[in-house]
């Protein structure tokens, strides 16, 4: 225990001088670091802009209220298609993810050294690259619309589908899956009969949780064109029209709300 | 008479074993069932998929795909660098300021250190700042202090606000109590109370969190460009227009590169924590 001595009196400290010093020159460098970024931020910020801020945010307020609400007619088809979205683009992701978390999962893989690097590699890929980033892609590739933001939740959910799904397959209980083995089951017969019955709670679970990232993911997904509600953010947006942006902003802050009450009762139910 | 004997034989055999279901309630089941087959046909129906405009793109997907294998990091370097360089700078710079802030709204937030009141005003912040994604956050920031990366700066410190505090209440809501009274008891202040019997429960789990944040945040940092918040997402979104799928592979797999090595760092400083 470092202690330190005062007028022949040890006192208790919680570090030595030594630890103390490292750390002390551990949270200088990453102030000056931090200072350096806000030095850069700054030099790249119209200042005057921001001095105006204030004048602005109470402006903009001032136009955006009331919201229009007899505008709520025209945005019925869009919540539709939002829903749409982020349903079918959960359940594609699921139909995908679960043979690549299969593939990765240690005690599951074919091959822990070939087939398991790609199926992580396809979890990474695809989990560390935003849904609009690949809603923009497939925009430039099948045209824009509700099936390219179909195809981008679905691809932006593997991963992280996956993910979860393969740290589960990866705790089960092997005592299950050898009683089925010792029966004499084939290797499908075991995964079908030993193993999903045992990831099923966390499968329904893990649907529901990105069922809910998912429907905020395609409320903005229209503002680079791949449909749902995003898209008359933008066209409202791009006009100016700031009632309707208030309301569209009312809708997809009670769509967020809605979604999460839904996910965490349907988890509380299975779990 | 047969059912007399499908009986005695079920006796005498057994009865062929079936799975049980799901879901255990037969009317419940169907409805599930019937109700998702209904959706489903309703929800493929309303989408119209322009199968011919989808089978010309396939052309131009092979196309990016094969971009990935050959990425031209070159004749947009100086763009694509800057572009990294700011969203880098921002991810730091928000991630430190939103961590700060969160320490306190975490405490503030916890049921069984703060009073009533605190604990509301800190919930509530925590609740607006989870339910506005950042995206949108960042359109009405650039739309009041003007276009770069201050915009993205304070969208990415206010996401990490609610993220950071409601995870930090949680773990401060399942401390030992017993080690935070041990240290009152030996008639501490309220801060050293905090800094002696509270945050070294706390502190890995802060930590850890801590990485896992600064990872979204460089990942968020990426898009908001596309509405003019500063970082790379401007670049990526000319290069998309412009068809220069070759750029926008590069600049892609610098992002999955930094993801890759950002969780692998947080994987070692996790596992020195605990």
């Amino acid at each position: 225990m470092p202690v330190i001595d005062q007028n022949g009196q040890a006192v208790w400290r919680r570090r030595t001088t030594g630890q103390s010093m490292v750390r002390w020159f551990g949270w200088l460098l990453g102030v000056a670091v931090f200072l350096w970024c806000w030095n850069y931020i700054s030099e790249a910020t119209t200042w005057f802009f921001v001095w105006d801020a204030p004048r602005i945010a109470d402006d903009i307020f001032g136009r955006a209220t009331p919201p229009r609400w007899s505008y709520i007619d025209k945005l019925w088809g869009p919540i539709w298609d939002t829903l749409n979205i982020a349903t079918l683009g959960t359940i594609f992701a699921l139909f995908m993810a679960i043979p690549v978390a299969f593939l990765a999962a240690r005690n599951t893989t074919p091959s822990a050294l070939f087939i398991r690097p790609i199926a992580l590699l396809i979890i990474v890929g695809t989990r560390s690259i935003n849904s609009l980033i690949w809603a923009l892609l497939l925009i430039a590739i099948i045209g824009p619309g509700v099936f390219a933001g179909v195809v981008a939740i679905s691809i932006r959910s593997i991963g992280f589908c996956a993910k979860l799904l393969y740290e589960a397959i990866e705790e089960i209980n092997v005592i299950q899956v050898e009683a089925i083995t010792a029966t004499g089951a084939s290797r499908w017969q075991v995964m079908a009969y030993g193993i999903m019955p045992q990831i099923m709670p966390a499968l329904a679970g893990i649907a529901v949780f990105r069922w809910d990232i998912n429907i905020r993911e395609s409320t903005v997904l229209g503002l680079v064109g791949a449909g749902g509600i995003g898209l008359q953010l933008s066209s409202s947006l791009n006009t100016l029209a700031w009632p309707q942006v208030s309301l569209i902003l009312l809708v997809i802050l009670l769509a967020v709300v809605i979604s999460e009450w839904v996910s965490a009762k349907v988890r509380g139910a299975i779990i | 008479m047969t059912a007399d004997m499908t009986t005695e034989l079920g006796i005498l055999v057994g009865n062929k074993w079936k799975k049980p279901p799901f879901v255990k309630r037969a009317w419940l089941r169907w409805l599930l069932i019937i109700g998702a087959g209904l959706y489903f046909i309703a929800a493929i129906y309303s989408i119209d998929v322009n199968w011919s405009r989808v089978y010309q793109g396939l052309d131009r997907g092979g196309a990016f795909v094969a971009a990935f294998f050959s990425p031209d990091f070159t004749s947009r370097w100086t763009d694509i660098k800057e572009g990294m360089t700011e969203s880098i700078i921002m991810t730091v710079a928000s991630s430190v300021v939103g961590i700060l802030i969160s320490i306190p709204i975490g405490l503030g937030a916890a049921r069984n250190i703060s009073p009533m009141p605190v604990y509301m005003i800190c919930r509530g912040i925590i609740a607006v700042s989870r339910s506005l994604q950042e995206i949108i956050v960042a359109i009405l920031l650039v739309a009041i202090f003007g276009f770069g990366p201050l915009a993205g700066f304070l969208t990415l410190s206010f996401a990490t606000i609610g993220f950071l505090s409601k995870l930090l209440a949680e773990e401060i809501e399942t401390i030992n109590k017993g080690q935070a009274e041990a240290v009152r008891a030996t008639g501490a202040r309220w801060t050293q109370w905090i800094n002696y019997g509270i945050q070294p429960q706390i502190m890995p789990r802060l930590i850890g969190l801590s990485m896992y944040r600064i990872d979204i945040n460089f990942r968020e940092s990426a898009i908001l460009g596309l509405v003019g918040a500063g970082g790379i997402g401007a670049t990526l979104n000319t290069a998309f227009d412009r068809y220069e799928y070759d750029t926008a592979a590069a600049i892609l797999l610098i992002i999955i590169v930094i993801v890759m090595g950002l969780e692998y760092l947080s994987g070692i400083i996790r596992a020195r924590v605990q």
